[in-house]
């Protein structure tokens, strides 16, 4: 950081967070408190009156992201907090807001466990759910931070892509990367960059939803004079519903094309030795730090190891990890969940590579010396 | 152990209410002043509300990965409970600090250095604040540690604690330095 004049703070994961989304302009929370993200919510309760937004605690993590759609829709950048019982509720209107093209950031502090679960525990079994939960076909982004100074970067690249391609935008920390404690480096307005939704001027023939050459459409700010018509149903560039089989496809074709038209700003991932390796380690979020741990021990050692973490999960960096496939022979998938980022990686490296997964549901996080060992048995 | 060895670990740890996670955050906040990268966590939950509460602090030279304590060089103790479940886990040399007003009996087969002191019924008795038995730990952790020099530890605290309260908690802080000059109770 040299020459920046920004300043570095002990921040918990969750400040990061909020502090971050207001720096990337977001002014208006909607939210219902929950563990283990509620410091998010309290962060957002102190400061958003201070920088002219709005903090409103809703009934129910339904309304919460009604709230914030709503609010999106009218112009102002928005976010929601919640954990995974909160995220189950919220998943008809996510798709509600890809199918609106309305950028929402919401963030899911992973808990441990199904249902209620063990709410001050720490799990990675959203992961699935945070690319599948609403459903029918919809473009999703999913943001995996490890880090605190990660929670604050991520959060303003969650709110740049959702401005960007016009989506919802999931952040995906673990409960234990909410509540760490670490140096975070606040950079200057400025130092960092902040985009903004396009807002054209006029629509042709009032074609509210008609996508221009990057695959993106810009719908009106609520109250700028135009009368846009929004629906969740399948509809047509006036945004009015349509049956049309030719203009169902275009509609799903056009809503999902996004993500692949827009696959280098959607890309990112960090990787260590990877190049000669042998051995992968992939994995995301906390576990990813217990991973590279572990890889260049095992790399003083003399094993060719490596680590790969992508930091945007959904979309999967298959590309890269198909490139690491070429030398690599075998993949070790540690998760705090069944096995769900696994499957991913078999497909990415192809069958005939072996993938191993790692998996702890106790609720806490993987240890170095269990999972050491755990590495050792694949290794021999 | 496998980890890098240019990790010190501290870890406290006492019942809820009793300034361990203040403490935790001072330390890494004293961290930071000294250029080091730090990482401080805490158990979280109902435990916050009177039972076992720990925080853990790793300073570093380096950027740390494994975000949890493995081998604590340093484990301060407040409670009984504390004592028996984190004093043990000390690496072999490192140091342990206890409150003896709660610990009556320092656990067996700790290969470490041992102090103990009624740090509770002394903040009691020179402060009329038994909340500043945190702040006592801390002096005597600045004296003890081969990291943060006291004046570090003692801008954090003051940054940290309510300005009305400066006074009292540089009082406190003073005493455990000089407690750790003291043979052991």
């Amino acid at each position: 950081m040299g020459g920046a004049k920004g300043r570095t703070v002990l921040l918990q994961g969750n400040e990061a967070c909020a502090m971050g989304a207001i720096y990337a302009g977001c002014r208006f929370f909607g939210g219902y408190p929950i563990t283990p993200s509620t410091e998010i919510a309290e962060h957002f309760a102190r400061k958003l009156p201070t920088v002219g937004g709005v903090f409103i605690q809703m009934e129910d993590e339904i309304a919460s992201i009604s709230a914030i759609i709503g609010a999106s829709l009218a112009g102002v950048k928005s976010m929601t907090a919640t954990s995974g019982p909160g995220f189950s509720l919220m998943q008809e209107n996510l798709g509600l807001a890809a199918v609106l093209e309305a950028p929402v950031v919401i963030v899911n502090i992973m808990r441990s466990g199904a249902s209620t679960g063990h709410p001050t525990g720490t799990g990675q079994a959203d992961l699935m759910q945070s690319r599948w939960g609403t459903h029918g076909d919809h473009p999703v982004v999913v943001l995996a931070p490890a880090t605190a100074q990660e929670m604050f970067d991520l959060t303003v690249k969650a709110f740049n892509i959702s401005e960007k391609l016009r989506l919802p935008v999931v952040l995906l920390p673990e409960a234990v990367v909410g509540h760490i404690r670490e140096a975070v480096y606040i950079p200057t307005e400025g130092e960092m960059e902040v985009l903004d939704r396009k807002r054209p001027d006029s629509y042709e023939n009032l074609l509210f939803f008609r996508r221009d050459e990057n695959g993106v459409a810009h719908p009106p700010d609520l109250g700028t004079g135009h009368r846009p018509h929004y629906t969740g149903l399948t509809h047509d560039e006036d945004g009015f519903f349509t049956a049309e089989p030719g203009k169902v496809n275009a509609f799903t074709v056009g809503l999902n094309s996004k993500l692949e038209l827009h696959s280098d700003l959607l890309t990112d991932y960090r990787e260590d030795a990877v190049e000669d390796a042998e051995i992968v380690m992939v994995s995301f979020g906390v576990t990813a730090r217990v991973c590279s741990h572990i890889t260049r021990s095992l790399r003083k050692k003399g094993v060719k190891a490596g680590s790969f973490r992508p930091r945007i999960v959904w979309p999967f960096p298959e590309k890269r990890l198909k490139q690491i496939a070429q030398n690599a022979h075998t993949f070790i998938v540690p998760e705090l969940n069944l096995g769900q980022m696994r499957s991913t990686v078999q497909c990415a490296v192809g069958q005939d590579k072996r993938v191993v997964g790692i998996n702890r549901v106790d609720g806490t996080m993987l240890t170095l010396e269990r999972t050491l060992e755990e590495v050792k048995k694949v290794l021999n | 152990m496998n980890r890098h060895d240019e990790r010190y670990e501290v870890l406290l740890s006492g019942s809820g209410g009793q300034g361990i996670i203040l403490a935790g955050v001072i330390i890494a906040e004293a961290g930071i002043s000294h250029n080091l990268k730090v990482v401080q966590t805490a158990s979280y939950g109902p435990e916050s509300r009177g039972g076992a509460s720990r925080s853990e602090v790793i300073l570093s030279g380096e950027d740390i990965d494994y975000p949890a304590v493995t081998q604590p060089d340093f484990v301060i103790a407040l409670t009984q409970e504390a004592a028996d479940k984190f004093a043990p886990r000390v690496r072999p040399g490192g140091s342990v600090l206890l409150d003896s007003t709660w610990v009556e009996k320092p656990p067996p087969d700790v290969q470490a250095t041992i102090a103990s002191f009624p740090l509770t019924e002394e903040a009691s008795n020179h402060f009329r604040k038994p909340l500043v038995a945190n702040i006592i730990a801390l002096g005597f952790f600045a004296e003890r540690n081969p990291l943060l020099g006291p004046d570090e530890i003692l801008q954090a605290i003051i940054r940290r604690v309510p300005s009305h309260y400066r006074e009292l908690n540089e009082h406190a802080f003073a005493f455990g330095r000089e407690l750790a000059g003291r043979k052991t109770a």
